[in-house]
């Protein structure tokens, strides 16, 4: 009983943030011709709605792809053609075709609100709960702290209740996913992330760590008896939820072939505006981007993005559970986010997800990440007029993190989770004991950074030589922390069950 | 580094709490705002602009300054800080003007003087029992009241939606209450006097804070039966708080006096013209008066006992207009509206005097007195409800019975404000926070009260739920009916009958706890 009324309570708490953000400006608000993502997502309800699904995803005089063509797969579509239903019953002329381009009036806002808002309502929302309620080894007191730290992630709110998408959706369905994986559920997990990869193609980031979870279980249980078993049943349930999703377009070959290639996108280069990975951070230096040709790109980007999540999806193959594969999750997403190819500043948001889900763990490394990650967003959060709401969950967040973690307070190898590596490095460094101090200094300078550019980017005008300097600024420091954090997610993989070897040893 | 973990350490829970309700009032700043934005904005421009003799008389605006001197000079400190946002708010003729760095300022300024209802807060927390103090952080009193008092919706929806500056008021009222808990009697007077001179409202209570302070500050000691000793009178006392009250009052309207105003000073702060009821009725007794005419007068013309064509034709809508015509019953004049209040005061009063209870009983008296105005009183606002919420806070956490009275009176009092909120956008926002808050409320005053018998009846339950499906049909369902054109004031109607009646049977269990409380005696013992 008392569980679940604090439980309420949090929920109701992450509710209402979620609705006073969104009664804030949203990306491209009265910026015509081309508005933002916002006019994406309700001329996406146009299309949907008005078109014979053949068309969707074609070129057409109805349908100009170069205004907001829709790009994301066909699970987002049927969304929108949900969405647009419910539009036309409240007032037809948002969703009216041609006509209702760059339509915006409050009550349309008040409406694309909701509809972010009950989807979150009913998919992310329940994951976190259940997630958190199922939780092992902490007490009641701390799982509902976790809720409510989690629930309160503010790169999360601001994207999708301040600049518009429903990043919640596809987060939903993989945290559904990763639920039902962790306890043993592999068939309702897979499916689950089958909807997420379907709602959006970025999931893919998330996509190896699911597969060698899966996989290495199937190893476990053998090959040859129930893991063969487990391994068919999971492949028919994926296969069958990716027919069922795209059975539309399967009816022409051409269709298929053009929806994979509005996703991905080949052609718009190797990153989009200033994203905080490497080679948005290294084209300060180095125009890659105009120097190397296209294939070259993709092909580096991926040889990096390739070696870089390596190691712990080995790790996960041989040793799977369920800790080791939120830690890949993590480290495999901020692989993808670093190195891939055509990133989004808001893809960060998908290793931010997997990171709250360790958050109990490691809270402090958890809470400094989830900080940087949304800081990495401010140049685009600027650009939406978010600001003060920006502050106002950041600070509510950091709040709630040092107020239920101790995160200041107990700063020792072990909550850090990197006793076994320092052990394993004092073997030939006998004198290596100072690691918790230099990340505590690593903190203090990314923190005094991330402040100290925020004032600059809020209160000074960028040189006129270079209008970017700030966002480009913002970028290259988030990337600094990335990479750093990369290094520390993997080490924690790599040096995982040693750990458990050497407490043995100790005992 | 270590200093940071101790400022936001588990430890420091109570910064946690005021810091988290003013985040969440920053992020109120965008909502909907009513016209008493207007009427403070104006207030500032009156006060910058013009000299002091011309504040009272200043009427370009339909909005003209209607509170003491005190907030007046509050507006005018305000709006020196203004000026350096926005100089055209401070422009008189500037009629609803209301740019983006207006409304950042305003807005911040009620957060900002809520500095002081938090500090506030912090004393009446160290003022209360905590006997009975579990292991749990979360379910020491303390900890409850705070976040009733910090995290109050009523207060976080008409000071930070509708905007009035309430919040430092209140911190003023609960810091004398403190200071009269704390055996600081002449600090209590003082903070108490200030408080009448920045909003007039507070006479209500005046009574209860008279007559504490004459009898146990001014009465240095009691017979042993408890009854007053005469000879024990202290004339120093006296004088003392006499001087408090007349040193503040000769601060706020000696100028006034000066100038010869005081007479239109006055007739501003008591506007006796407008109606018995506010623009929406205020769920008090009035209201159950009122709904009884109606259902009277359609029963008469039923049953033919009334000739229709004598009916005023605007009387089966005049929900919404302030001028009320009775029909069947007799028509209420401010006169019996004072009368009523003042007999409906008066028990109360004399259980402070006859059965002094200390502190506790003081405050006591001091519900019984709002909530009795709120009953009985002229043209109330249902604002005014949170006059008896905030302190029955501190009630509620020390005794069970309080407790349960607490929880219908603010449960069906906040729930009364929610007409006040009625733009599309707010919606979610005062559902939330309401829900919020209730639920809360009820779960850990169960909780702290667990081995005691339950805090409702299920008469008292079933009332309590039935707000949900009331708030369904008047938000969600009627404005799909047809009756939405005919009837548009039906859920207004509802929702003040209906609270209406919770209000007045909390009102009538306190008045009963007190009159057949513990003699005193008892209460010395404890």
């Amino acid at each position: 009983m008392e569980q679940w009324s604090w439980m309420t309570v949090v929920v109701l708490i992450g509710l209402t943030v979620r609705w006073t953000v969104s009664l804030n400006s949203y990306s491209g608000a009265g910026k015509p011709p081309m508005f933002g993502d916002y006019e994406a997502q309700r001329h996406w309800q146009e299309i949907t709605f008005n078109l014979p699904i053949k068309q969707w995803y074609f070129n057409s005089s109805d349908n100009n792809l170069l205004y907001w063509g829709l790009d994301y797969p066909p699970l987002t579509a049927y969304h929108s053609l949900l969405c647009a239903y419910v539009a036309k019953l409240i007032n037809p002329d948002w969703i009216a075709l041609h006509t209702s381009r760059g339509y915006e009036s409050q009550a349309h806002k008040l409406f694309m609100r909701t509809t972010v808002f009950i989807a979150d309502l009913l998919i992310y929302i329940p994951a976190v709960i259940l997630y958190c309620c199922c939780l092992k080894a902490i007490s009641t007191k701390k799982k509902i702290a976790n809720a409510l730290c989690i629930l309160l992630y503010p790169g999360l709110i601001l994207i999708d209740y301040g600049h518009f998408q429903y990043n919640s959706v596809s987060l939903g369905f993989a945290l559904w996913g990763v639920l039902g994986v962790s306890y043993d559920w592999d068939l309702l997990g897979s499916l689950a992330f089958c909807l997420a990869i379907n709602y959006k193609q970025m999931e893919l980031y998330h996509s190896l760590p699911f597969f060698c979870f899966l996989l290495g279980k199937c190893l476990k249980k053998g090959l040859k008896g129930k893991g063969f078993r487990l391994l068919v049943k999971l492949a028919c349930t994926v296969v069958a939820s990716f027919i069922l999703c795209w059975l539309p377009f399967f009816t022409e070959r051409e269709q298929a072939l053009q929806v994979l290639r509005r996703l991905f996108p080949v052609d718009r280069g190797l990153f989009e505006d200033k994203v905080a990975n490497i080679w948005c951070s290294l084209s300060v230096f180095l125009k890659i981007k105009d120097i190397l040709p296209r294939h070259t790109q993709i092909i580096i980007s991926f040889c990096f993005t390739f070696l870089s999540l390596l190691p712990a999806c080995i790790k996960l193959i041989l040793h799977p559970s369920p800790r080791g594969f939120r830690f890949t999750l993590v480290s495999c997403a901020l692989s993808f986010f670093l190195f891939s190819f055509q990133v989004h500043e808001k893809s960060v948001l998908l290793v931010s997800l997997p990171v709250c889900l360790v958050l109990n763990e490691i809270p402090f490394m958890s809470t400094w990440f989830l900080l940087v990650s949304t800081f990495s967003m401010l140049p685009l959060l600027l650009k939406d007029e978010l600001l003060m709401p920006s502050f106002v969950t950041v600070m509510a967040f950091f709040i709630a993190c040092a107020t239920f973690f101790p995160i200041f307070e107990k700063m020792s190898e072990e909550e850090l989770q990197l006793k076994s590596f320092s052990i394993s490095i004092r073997k030939y460094l006998p004198r290596f004991t100072f690691l918790p101090r230099i990340i505590q200094h690593l903190f203090l300078t990314s923190v005094i950074f991330m402040v100290l550019l925020t004032l600059m980017i809020v209160t000074l005008d960028p040189p006129q030589k270079l209008p970017d300097l700030f966002s480009v600024l913002v970028c290259f420091v988030s990337c600094l922390n990335f990479l750093f954090f990369l290094v520390y997610f993997n080490i924690i993989i790599i040096w995982d069950s040693k750990n458990g070897r050497n407490r043995k040893k100790i005992n | 580094m270590a200093a940071l973990g101790t400022l936001t350490g588990s430890g420091n829970w109570f910064s946690a709490l005021a810091l988290g309700v003013t985040l969440l009032k920053c992020l109120l700043i965008p909502t909907y705002h009513s016209t008493d934005f207007e009427v403070h904005r104006n207030w500032l421009a009156i006060t910058h602009s013009l000299p002091i003799s011309q504040w009272y008389y200043e009427a370009t605006s339909e909005w003209t300054l209607d509170y003491p001197p005190f907030f007046a000079w509050f507006e005018y400190v305000l709006s020196h800080v203004a000026k350096y946002f926005d100089q055209a708010m401070l422009n008189v003729h500037n009629l609803n003007y209301c740019s983006s760095r207006t409304l950042f300022f305003q807005r911040f300024s009620v957060i900002f003087t809520d500095a002081l209802f938090v500090y506030a807060v912090y004393e009446c927390c160290k003022c209360i029992n905590g006997k009975k103090a579990g292991k749990e952080l979360t379910e020491k009193p303390k900890f409850i009241l705070s976040v009733l008092l910090l995290w109050n919706f009523g207060l976080l929806i008409v000071d930070h939606i509708h905007f009035q500056y309430n919040g430092f008021l209140f911190g003023l009222m609960l810091l004398s209450i403190a200071r009269l808990f704390q055996k600081r009697h002449v600090e209590g007077a003082f903070f108490f006097a200030v408080l009448l001179h920045f909003k007039h409202i507070y006479l209500y209570v005046a009574p209860a804070y008279g007559i504490y302070l004459l009898r146990s500050y001014c009465f240095t000691a009691n017979k042993p039966d408890g009854s007053v000793r005469w000879n024990s009178f202290s004339f120093v006392r006296v004088i003392l708080l006499g001087l408090i009250v007349f040193l503040v009052s000769a601060l706020s309207l000696g100028p006034f006096l000066a100038l010869n105003q005081l007479p239109q000073v006055f007739s501003r702060l008591f506007p006796f013209k407008r109606g018995l009821c506010h623009a929406y009725w205020a769920p008090n007794f009035w209201a159950l008066y009122n709904a009884l005419d109606k259902v009277l007068s359609v029963i008469g013309l039923e049953l033919k006992l009334l000739d229709p064509n004598k009916i005023p034709k605007a009387s089966m809508t005049s929900g919404l207009v302030q001028q009320f015509q009775h029909i069947v019953l007799p028509s209420v004049t401010p006169l019996a509206t004072l009368i009523c209040t003042l007999i409906a005061i008066l028990p109360s009063i004399f259980c402070l005097w006859f059965k002094p209870q200390g502190p506790r009983g003081f405050l006591r008296c001091l519900i019984l007195c709002a909530l009795s105005s709120f009953m009985f009183g002229w043209h109330v606002h249902e604002k005014a409800i949170l006059l008896a919420i905030l302190p029955m806070s501190l009630l509620s956490v020390e005794k069970a019975g309080d407790a349960s009275i607490f929880l219908i009176l603010t449960t069906t009092g906040h729930y009364s404000l929610f007409p006040l909120l009625f733009t599309a956008p707010e919606l979610p926002i005062k559902i939330l926070l309401m829900l919020l808050f209730t639920i809360y409320s009820i779960s850990s005053l169960k909780i702290l009260f667990r081995k005691e018998k339950p805090l409702f009846n299920w008469m008292e339950t079933f009332y309590l739920l039935g707000l949900g499906p009331l708030e369904v049909c008047c938000e969600f369902v009627f404005p799909f009916t047809s009756w939405k054109l005919k009837y548009p004031f039906i859920p207004l109607l509802l929702t003040s009958v209906y609270c209406a009646v919770g209000i007045t049977y909390a009102w009538f269990r306190l008045y009963v706890s007190v009159l057949t409380g513990p003699p005193v005696s008892k209460t010395k013992k404890q």
